[in-house]
């Protein structure tokens, strides 16, 4: 009787608990907590298995090798490890310069021009009327419906160096080896192909959500400054620029956070060769726990990828949850 | 301002040449003999035939027939099964009020920007040990697990902007929580679950890493991960990859094309407004 819809509506129209003593646990409204677990339990068990579970035993085996527990130390070798990281090179000589150097020259390449490119399109493409404007639009957008396996393979196409499109167009240009030649296949020009690649994949991203950004933004504020005799640019600056700045940081952290985990491209077109000059974190986690069967490097490895993914994370799920 | 059009044209039109050109390269690639292609797709005699896509559909090691089979059936049983639970998560996390509820919403949402590699290795044990590699099931709870958490986000989002009335006055009707939400928040809920639903169908479809890791007999293969294998072993025959990459793009194309206005909507979520 006491849990028929009568009783039950009858409580939260009074809207204070009747009991005492148990509801130190069901605070707010009596039996909230019980039909909470019910609505949760299916997504907490699923999360629980094959998320949570696996994520915290990550953790744990990146503080062991086959000795036993090992503290810091995995990282310690990570930090001093070529495949890793090779200041030695970096810069001064073409790649390998280590994975995740490679990670974070992509990120530096790739997060402004994804982030600009995006919003310049998503300006332009509303100035721009013609019946072309459509296919430019879908192609641009293609590359998020893309898989990024077969982004991967278009990228190696692209730069091949007989068949490939941006070589032959160099060498018709006058440019020498490697830039005529396949990039792919080329230490020097390698991990900046599926760089380069991977800022046309993902562009369409950036775009999509910069126009939703600028559909949202009052026209008459245009029109006022119009009448005020603002240019284009100073219109740009003072009225899109400052409005589309929230969507502009959701925008670069998912980016961010994209290019800290890419593996897909990098697998298919390359490998992470030719001799690691374009290795990537996640895929030397794979080769590491994989190939060479050392669960301990790559959770430490798998580790690092979430210290740095986290903190962009956590200021994320803060916004989303408006906090 | 006349100039600024301009430029804005020239933008356009150039921008329009860099995304298009490389997707009919992969058509015309696609559709002529490899020996045509050898030296670039752009050059004549163009011979156009369906040569490379029956052959990458009947390939010996890496036959699409296959793939698009298992990927079909991946793709939707990992739709359904995150999106029915994520959608009660949803409403229990958006509209119920329990102790813990606020450090299990920062919780999910740090998982969103968890990578996969972090549950790479352990994931692989456990499914060894279940008897799960090699499983379609296996992918298929993979990746319901992994979608739900960005699925209650988003549904918790839009389950918040509906008004509470309705519910009160289904609760003050006699209903109790099992109901309202059955008959009052799922029906309002369907545009975003039709976003969902989309979204996670697509990332299901073009996921690699996973299926890399959980499954390697070729009958059991995803599509995705049959694309490499159509590389060759001496040469790249760019002509069967490029036929097996747009078999393996047609299906997120369709579904991007017939169902835009949702993926756009499901992109957008929080990041607009």
């Amino acid at each position: 009787m006491r849990n028929s819809p009568r009783a039950e509506a009858k409580r939260a129209e009074e809207g204070r608990p009747r009991w005492g003593l148990p509801l130190l646990f069901f605070r707010a409204r009596k039996g909230e907590g019980l039909a909470a677990l019910g609505f949760l339990f299916l997504g907490l068990l699923l999360i629980a298995l094959f998320v949570i579970y696996p994520s915290i035993r990550t953790l744990w085996l990146s503080l062991f090798n086959e000795d036993g527990f090992a503290g810091l130390s995995n990282f310690a070798e990570l930090f001093s490890d070529r495949e890793i990281v090779d200041f030695s090179r970096f810069l001064r000589r073409e790649p390998p310069w280590g994975a995740l150097l490679h990670n974070l020259v992509w990120i530096a390449i790739h997060l402004p021009f994804t982030v600009g490119l995006g919003l310049v399109l998503a300006v332009v493409f509303s100035k721009v009327k013609s019946w072309w404007v459509g296919i430019a639009r879908g192609a641009i957008y293609l590359g998020i419906v893309t898989p990024l396996v077969v982004g991967g393979v278009i990228i190696r196409y692209l730069f091949e160096k007989h068949a490939g499109l941006v070589p032959q167009v160099l060498g018709a240009l006058g440019a020498g080896v490697p830039w005529s030649a396949g990039w792919t296949a080329y230490p020097e020009t390698a991990l900046l192909a599926l760089i380069i690649g991977s800022i046309w994949l993902w562009t369409g991203f950036s775009m999509v959500l910069h126009s939703a950004g600028l559909s949202t933004i009052d026209r008459e504020l245009y029109e006022a400054a119009q009448i005020d005799g603002a240019s284009e640019w100073a219109q740009f600056r003072h009225i899109t620029l400052p409005l589309l700045r929230p969507v502009t940081l959701v925008v670069a952290a998912m980016t961010f956070l994209w290019e800290l985990k890419i593996f897909d491209i990098v697998y298919v077109a390359t490998m992470g060769g030719p001799g690691g000059a374009s290795n990537v974190l996640a895929l030397e986690m794979y080769f590491s726990a994989f190939r060479e069967l050392n669960p301990y490097r790559a959770s430490a490895i798998a580790t690092l990828i979430t210290l740095f993914s986290l903190p962009v994370g956590y200021w994320f799920a803060k916004k989303r949850l408006g906090r | 301002m006349r100039h600024g059009n301009i430029l804005a044209k020239a933008i356009a039109i150039l921008a329009a040449l860099i995304w298009v050109i490389p997707f009919i390269g992969v058509v015309m690639t696609a559709l002529r003999p490899s020996q045509e292609v050898l030296y670039g797709w752009w050059k004549p005699p163009f011979h156009f035939s369906l040569k490379n896509f029956v052959g990458a559909w009947t390939h010996p090691t890496a036959s699409l027939s296959v793939g698009l089979r298992n990927s079909v059936q991946v793709a939707i049983g990992a739709t359904l099964l995150p999106t029915f639970a994520a959608s009660l998560m949803a409403y229990g996390l958006g509209r119920l009020r329990f102790p813990g509820r606020g450090p299990l919403l920062m919780l999910i949402g740090l998982l969103l920007a968890l990578p996969q590699q972090m549950i790479a290795w352990p994931l692989f044990r456990q499914m060894k040990a279940l008897g799960l590699l090699n499983s379609l099931t296996g992918l298929v709870l993979t990746h319901s697990a992994w979608g739900i958490p960005w699925m209650v986000f988003f549904l918790r989002g839009y389950i918040e902007t509906l008004p509470v009335e309705l519910e009160e006055a289904a609760r003050i009707d006699g209903a109790g929580r099992w109901k309202t939400f059955m008959y009052v928040v799922f029906p309002l809920m369907l545009p975003a679950l039709a976003s969902v639903m989309v979204l996670q169908f697509t990332w299901v479809w073009n996921d690699f890493f996973m299926a890399l890791i959980l499954v390697f007999d070729p009958n059991k293969m995803v599509i995705t991960q049959q694309i490499p294998l159509l590389r060759g072993q001496y040469h790249v025959d760019w002509g069967l990859l490029s036929a097996g990459t747009l078999v393996a793009m047609s299906v997120p194309l369709l579904v991007f094309i017939f169902l835009q206005r949702y993926f756009v909507r499901g992109l957008i979520g929080g990041a607009v407004k």
